[in-house]
């Protein structure tokens, strides 16, 4: 069925998983509409760290796969580049990137370990205090606005639709199968739905009586002016995850997040705060040479985490026809594989890549109402007026 | 039962400020000394900040005026005595008991509110050449005055292409302009307030050009000091030797080239309010030509920000500094509870005079013409929203897009067409293209300037090196508590450990990057 104000999947929200989605369900030939609250990539998914590195992942075999085809799959630039650079200023963190590496071998991908004379050969600016590091042969980092549009750009090229500035504020449910979704501009008619709205996918499946347990997070980042580019533009280490842009500029974030609250229509604003100097700080250590380099910007972005910090990648069993896709804080590096995994689960109930049984919704069945106190996952207590 | 929190979350890592001022005034102009002034003769204790003298360095990425290189060595020595001989309102606060901080920088505001409450207190990041700190108030007010707008035309980005402010500057603040014989370009009152100002320093002022058929202002003035006025002439081009500008070429209302030899082409189209704090706080904002452009929602003098006030250019272009004044002593009897008078008086829209400008100076561009200085973004790159020229070869996909094709997705916003084409991503900021790359997108999608959404400004809103903006002296709760992610147990298992008594085994709880 494809109704004039609908498609045959509608998927809600316009980041970077609901695009890739919607993109994957597109190459498939099916007629897909994406709604989003604003501008595609608008929210964390234009605003993280760019970087594409996730062994813990059942995705992580198909992230590896599809970042270095991306560029020719989707027709534009991501700006993506394959491999990283950790290194460490303290022996804890010696021994833990040497953790990670042996979790990287273990899956089969390379890894060099390397001295700290080795670590200033690819990082020039490094501290030269440093304990050495690892430098993965796999991983490493895009640019999270631009492919976001080349998503979307793709997904239309192949007939796909979006609709910005269109909030999805309901589901509409018949007979036990997602028949529409409710918007301030009517109601878009779906043959089956995806939900992969960030923060608001929880919300919307409440409209529904389906429980997704998620709290809100804001976390924030830095980035300063261009430096000659280095080899290896990922770089990881003292607490911060990081990339050189393309032209160069140094982009690290890292450090504590901020639980929040949030309306169903998203956050107003997404605020950064002297964390910004903590931040200047640890790359200025990590990367003295850096440090006379002048900061131009900082921002922050809101990101929903479940229970366990892990995605919820599910179809439904009621209503059936219903898909969830939330990444849990981790979404712009995995969208290649995250978007094929939905799409997959969209067109035929199961994923064709990957064991993703245990991402499903069912897991937080039993956790209780409460669950956000008990973590202390919750905005801070404002302080007493002085 | 105490509430439990979250040991990664910043509850309770930020410190408190390394100082407080009763009234803290961010800005020594005008306004910004008469509220010091005025608020010191209330009895407050009162803390000003201006970031003049300026770090040499910020000259040349012309933050925050547009000095376009026309400044003398003598801006190198930080001169303090000649901004004070300069400015003798700064004198008489001192005089006062005003803590007068010269050379200090406001970088960033920060106050609790609806997605950040982490704050112990409201604060503003400042720094000086060496360090950066925050100082908390129980009153700011925002006196920063007014940034210079730029529009492009051919030879701008040459040493000689200045803006008002960035000129008045160089040459009342520093006493340090290298140029002797400029052109005026605008004759509205900043522009004839520019000429005669440089013609009272001693300059030769070649003309004044205006591509509107009549002067928007009354030009007696200009008469009378012997300054002609070239209406309907449009700036064509700068033309520039060794040391920058030596003529501009400008083409008359039929079409004929004109060139005036000169140094120095002076911007004079418009201003813009100085708003980068309140708005990378989250002050409110109203798109409002006859005040400038985006300009404080204001009740008085007070901004949406709790203790947060704005005054003079800052709160909506004034046009004259006894007005200025005048606003500032008003604006510290608001702030201190001893009554709210006036409020911003508007004027002539400036969007419009601006959008005029830019459509004159815009007709049969050339593609190639820059825009933003600082990435190397020209008119047709924004035109055909292309990627920066390091990512190579366009793909066929990506040259069948436009600002056109995408403003038929839904209304262009600057910030996206930013990240798109760098356009306003570089050290200056975006001081130098922000209102020329919105006037592009209202061009382009048929809508008023003031349908453009304000690309938003963050901090630090002054580009510091990282060894000044670090915090050397966290607290030990952050340094404690510091985690690369939100540090949940579990989240970086292997999938294959999930549900294995490994699941929240962690050897390596933070490398990974999200």
């Amino acid at each position: 069925m494809t109704s004039p104000n609908g498609a045959s999947v509608v998927v809600i929200g316009g980041g970077v998983t609901g695009l890739s989605a919607a993109w994957w369900l597109a190459r498939s030939g099916v007629d897909v509409l994406v709604l989003d609250k604003g501008v595609v990539g608008w929210e964390a998914s234009g605003r993280n760290g760019g970087g594409a590195s996730h062994y813990h992942s059942p995705l992580f075999h198909e992230e590896q796969r599809l970042w270095p085809q991306m560029d020719d799959l989707l027709g534009y630039h991501t700006e993506y580049r394959r491999e990283r650079v950790i290194f460490a200023l303290t022996e804890s963190d010696l021994a833990a990137y040497h953790g990670m590496a042996a979790e990287g071998r273990k899956l089969g991908y390379s890894v060099t370990d390397l001295d700290p004379k080795a670590v200033r050969e690819f990082v020039p600016m490094a501290s030269e205090a440093n304990l050495g590091g690892v430098h993965l042969h796999y991983g490493g980092h895009a640019n999270p606005q631009r492919t976001v549009q080349a998503y979307a750009w793709a997904l239309q090229d192949l007939g796909g639709r979006i609709a910005q500035h269109t909030s999805a504020t309901g589901l509409v449910v018949e007979a036990g199968r997602v028949v529409g979704v409710e918007t301030p501009r009517g109601r878009f008619d779906a043959d089956a739905v995806v939900v992969a709205a960030g923060p608001q996918t929880g919300m919307l499946l409440s409209t529904v009586g389906v429980r997704l347990p998620l709290g809100y997070g804001r976390a924030e980042m830095i980035v300063t002016e261009p430096a000659p580019l280095m080899r290896i533009g990922g770089v990881d280490g003292n607490g911060l995850y990081g990339r050189q842009t393309l032209r160069g500029n140094l982009a690290f974030g890292g450090g504590p997040h901020e639980w929040i609250d949030l309306a169903f229509d998203g956050p107003t604003a997404r605020p950064s705060s002297p964390l910004t100097r903590n931040l200047a700080r640890r790359v200025a250590e990590l990367l003295p040479g850096a440090a006379n380099l002048r900061l131009i910007r900082s921002w922050a972005g809101v990101i929903e985490n479940t229970p366990d910090g892990r995605p919820v990648l599910d179809r439904l069993t009621d209503p059936a026809n219903l898909v969830v896709a939330t990444m849990s804080s981790v979404g712009f590096g995995l969208s290649p594989a995250s978007g094929h995994a939905v799409r997959d689960l969209v067109v035929d109930g199961k994923c064709s890549f990957a064991d993703i049984d245990k991402l499903k919704l069912s897991r937080f069945d039993e956790i209780g109402d409460d669950w956000l106190e008990r973590r202390g996952w919750l905005p801070p207590e404002l302080p007493l007026a002085s | 039962m105490p509430r439990l929190t979250d040991l990664s979350a910043l509850d309770g890592k930020l410190a408190l400020p390394e100082e407080h001022a009763q009234v803290l005034v961010i800005g020594g102009g005008p306004a910004g000394a008469a509220a010091a002034i005025e608020a010191a003769r209330l009895g407050a204790n009162v803390v000003l900040i201006d970031e003049n003298p300026l770090d040499p360095q910020l000259f040349g990425l012309d933050v925050p005026l547009l000095y376009g290189g026309r400044m003398s060595g003598a801006v190198q020595r930080r001169p303090i005595e000649q901004l004070l001989a300069a400015n003798p309102a700064l004198e008489e606060a001192i005089e006062l008991g005003v803590d007068v901080r010269l050379g200090v920088t406001a970088w960033g505001l920060y106050v609790n509110g609806p997605a950040l409450r982490a704050l112990p207190a409201p604060m503003v990041g400042l720094a000086d050449e060496s360090r950066s700190w925050m100082c908390g108030f129980d009153q700011l007010i925002l006196a920063a005055g007014a940034r210079d707008v730029a529009l492009a035309f051919p030879g701008w980005d040459q040493p000689g292409v200045v803006g008002a402010n960035g000129l008045h500057a160089l040459l009342h603040r520093y006493d340090a302009f290298t140029g002797r014989r400029i052109v005026v370009l605008g004759s509205g009152d900043l522009g004839v307030a520019t000429a005669l100002m440089a013609h009272g320093r001693g300059l030769e002022v070649a003309a004044v050009v205006e591509v509107l058929a009549s002067p928007p202002a009354p030009v007696a003035g200009l008469a009378a000091a012997g300054i002609p006025i070239l209406t309907g002439h449009v700036p064509k081009r700068a033309e520039s030797g060794r040391d920058g500008v030596e003529r501009l070429v400008l083409a008359d209302s039929h079409g004929a080239e004109v060139a005036i030899d000169c140094d120095t082409v002076c911007l004079a189209v418009g201003l813009a309010p100085a708003i980068e704090l309140l708005n990378s706080a989250g002050g409110r904002l109203v798109p409002d030509g006859r005040r400038g452009g985006h300009a404080p929602v204001l009740e008085g003098w007070a901004t949406s920000l709790p203790g947060v006030f704005c005054a003079g250019d800052a709160a909506g272009l004034v046009g004259g500094e006894a007005e200025a004044i005048e606003q500032g002593r008003r604006v510290a009897r608001q702030a201190l509870g001893a009554g709210a008078e006036g409020g911003p008086i508007p004027g002539i829209d400036a969007w419009a005079y601006q959008a005029a400008w830019f459509e004159a100076l815009t007709r049969d561009a050339d593609p190639s013409l820059i825009v933003c200085q600082c990435e190397s973004v020209t008119r047709g790159d924004l035109l055909d929203l292309r990627e920066p020229r390091y990512l190579g070869e366009r793909s066929a996909p990506a040259m069948a897009r436009d600002l056109r094709s995408l403003s038929a997705d839904g209304p262009l916003n600057q910030d996206q067409i930013k990240r798109l084409t760098r356009a306003g991503m570089g050290p200056c900021q975006g001081r130098r293209c922000r209102e020329q790359v919105a006037l592009t997108l209202a061009q382009a999608s048929g809508v008023k300037p003031a349908d453009i959404p304000l690309a938003l400004h963050r901090a630090p809103v002054r580009p510091l090196p990282l060894k000044v903006m670090a915090d050397w002296n966290e607290t030990a709760e952050m340094t404690a508590g510091w985690e690369i992610w939100f540090a949940i147990p579990g989240q970086w298992a292997a999938y294959d450990d999930i549900g294995t008594e490994r699941e929240f085994v962690t050897p390596f709880g933070g490398p990974t990057e999200p």
